[in-house]
């Protein structure tokens, strides 16, 4: 009786070794050593590291709001450019998503349409804020753009999916009494897709104001502009305001959107 | 959403035909409504609300009307400054950089995945059972949350210098809020069967972890991984910008001297290498999950 059992314990460990996963975590290893040496990551250099951040923290502390005028006016402009950005967005992504969407436009206008979404959605919002800073100069509207353009490659390539995920049920009866284009949208697809395109201008209402107080560091705008003068001066106690200010800012944000969301519901 | 009532259309005899005759001439006169009046004050409000901010911010924001009237004349003379783009630069000194910055993404990802697991381990309510250790690694979430990958950078070059030293430390601790946080919450979702199971045979802690919570986690963290790994190209591509090495490095130096066609080319360049990893991580997504 109890040999049976013994063997059959042997027969089938519990936790057999999975080899391939194994050899997969080492490859990772492997590669996490030769990536550090790679990027010049030395035991010597954290240890000067913990160092400086000591001396870093101190600096830091405690935070001065001296010169709270400034940090009140980056943060307004912050939340202008959020605010404007998020409206253009909105605006320019019902267009495009509807022209993205497959169900509903014909390949030769859906192609190009996801092309630019994605184009939008690949370069950094920084990056598109440097080009607009060259283009159109220094200051609020460059971020504003930058910002519009990340907005639409968010919302439209999220609308348009929407869209295609619509029941068609709909879309033919409306169609089938002889509706034009316009009504067809109104009437039978627009009210689909309505609480969803509203959750996702929310959700981007929220990270433009994040990015927002950030696209000044390469001068278009907002408090990212004076904390990047601030860490320029070395003025880490002021940094250290600016940073208290803005994630306190971010925060209130994020309690009145979920209460949005909550009441929608 | 709720209708108006119609008063009188559901009396008592409206079974009886005569009763739905008599209501339905009076009825069809009168206006449906799709929402109450109090419904309709909430949604002008909201409206009002929106439109009232929108107003403040064009009519308050500090936008200089001759940049504006110029924009498309200088968009235009910076496209064209841009084309051709000069490719001949891509290699070796783009080329470098680039490398460098995909280092940089996932070095920093695979950095924070280990300093991700034991902050989730205390945020997860069913692992830890203490309230004060999970508000503590909740807040310590939520920090590195907020804090934008940009603003590590800047904390990281005041640090570790300039290099891409530092550029990895942002990546990482800009991660461990996002990776820590979707994290916590798999290990929440947990069956609890399995570790049960484990604990009634007397397995020590780690066994539990490894053999009863592990596998019900497994999918979720690398799912997560290569989420945040694709996000986490995309944020090293600009960190150079602070000096915290990789491409944008480059991008800043090509800026610097107003040599635009190079700046196309380095465009060009972080464009194919972020629609390639979209690529591949959807690939690897669709066949692990």
């Amino acid at each position: 009786m109890s040999a049976p059992a013994a063997t059959g314990l042997r027969q089938g460990d519990a936790f057999p070794p999975n080899w391939p996963a194994r050899l997969g975590l080492l490859a990772l290893a492997v590669y996490a050593a030769y990536a550090t040496t790679q990027l010049d990551i030395t035991w010597a250099r954290l240890g000067t590291g913990m160092g400086e951040a000591a001396r870093f923290l101190a600096r830091m502390f405690p935070p001065n709001f001296a010169r709270w005028e400034l940090l009140v006016e980056g943060l307004v402009e912050s939340l202008q450019i959020a605010v404007l950005a998020s409206a253009a967005g909105i605006l320019l992504s019902l267009p495009l998503g509807l022209m993205a969407a497959r169900n509903l436009s014909p390949w030769f206008v859906s192609g190009p349409t996801r092309a630019f979404i994605a184009v939008c959605r690949s370069l950094h919002y920084v990056i598109v804020a440097i080009m607009f800073v060259k283009a159109i100069g220094f200051g609020a509207l460059a971020g504003m753009a930058a910002l519009t353009i990340a907005s639409m490659g968010f919302i439209a390539k999220l609308f348009a999916e929407a869209i295609e995920e619509i029941s068609m049920k709909q879309v033919e009866a409306v169609r089938a009494t002889g509706a034009p284009a316009a009504s067809v949208l109104i009437y039978a697809v627009l009210p689909q897709v309505a609480s969803r395109f509203v959750g996702f201008c929310l959700y981007q209402l929220d990270s433009n104001l994040r990015n927002s107080t950030l696209v000044g560091i390469v001068g278009a705008g907002g408090i990212g502009g004076t904390l990047f003068a601030a860490f320029k001066r070395f003025d880490y106690d002021f940094v250290c305001a600016i940073l208290l200010a803005t994630i306190a800012l971010i925060f209130l944000a994020e309690v009145v959107s979920g209460r949005i969301r909550a009441a929608m519901r | 959403m709720s209708t108006q009532p119609i008063d009188g259309g559901r009396s008592g005899d409206a079974a009886s035909t005569g009763g739905v005759n008599r209501v339905g001439s009076t009825s069809l006169a009168r206006e449906w409504q799709r929402f109450t009046p109090g419904q309709r004050i909430g949604r002008w409000l909201v409206w009002l609300g929106m439109v009232a901010a929108c107003v403040w911010a064009i009519r308050s924001i500090d936008i200089i009307p001759e940049f504006l009237a110029d924009a498309p004349e200088q968009m235009a003379d910076l496209l064209v400054r841009m084309w051709p783009p000069n490719l001949a630069h891509y290699y070796p000194t783009v080329h470098g950089a680039l490398v460098e910055t995909i280092h940089i993404a996932t070095l920093g990802t695979l950095m924070s995945l280990g300093l991700a697991l034991p902050v989730a381990l205390l945020a997860a309510r069913n692992v830890c059972r203490s309230r004060v250790l999970n508000t503590l690694a909740q807040l310590i979430l939520v920090s590195s949350r907020t804090v934008n990958s940009l603003v590590w950078a800047l904390i990281f070059v005041a640090v570790f210098g300039p290099g891409p030293a530092a550029g990895t430390f942002a990546i990482a601790f800009r991660s461990i809020g996002f990776v820590g946080k979707l994290l916590a919450e798999a290990m929440e979702e947990a069956a609890p069967g399995p570790l049960e199971a484990l604990r009634a045979t007397g397995a020590p802690w780690g066994s539990v972890m490894l053999k009863g919570l592990w596998p019900q986690v497994q999918p979720a963290f690398w799912g997560v991984a290569l989420f945040r790994w694709d996000i986490n190209l995309r944020e090293s591509a600009v960190l150079g910008l602070v000096g915290a090495g990789g491409i944008g490095v480059v991008l800043d130096d090509a800026i610097n001297f107003f040599h635009w066609d190079r700046v196309a080319t380095i465009l060009l360049a972080i464009l194919v290498v972020v629609l390639l990893a979209e690529v591949v991580v959807t690939r690897i997504r669709t066949k692990l999950l």
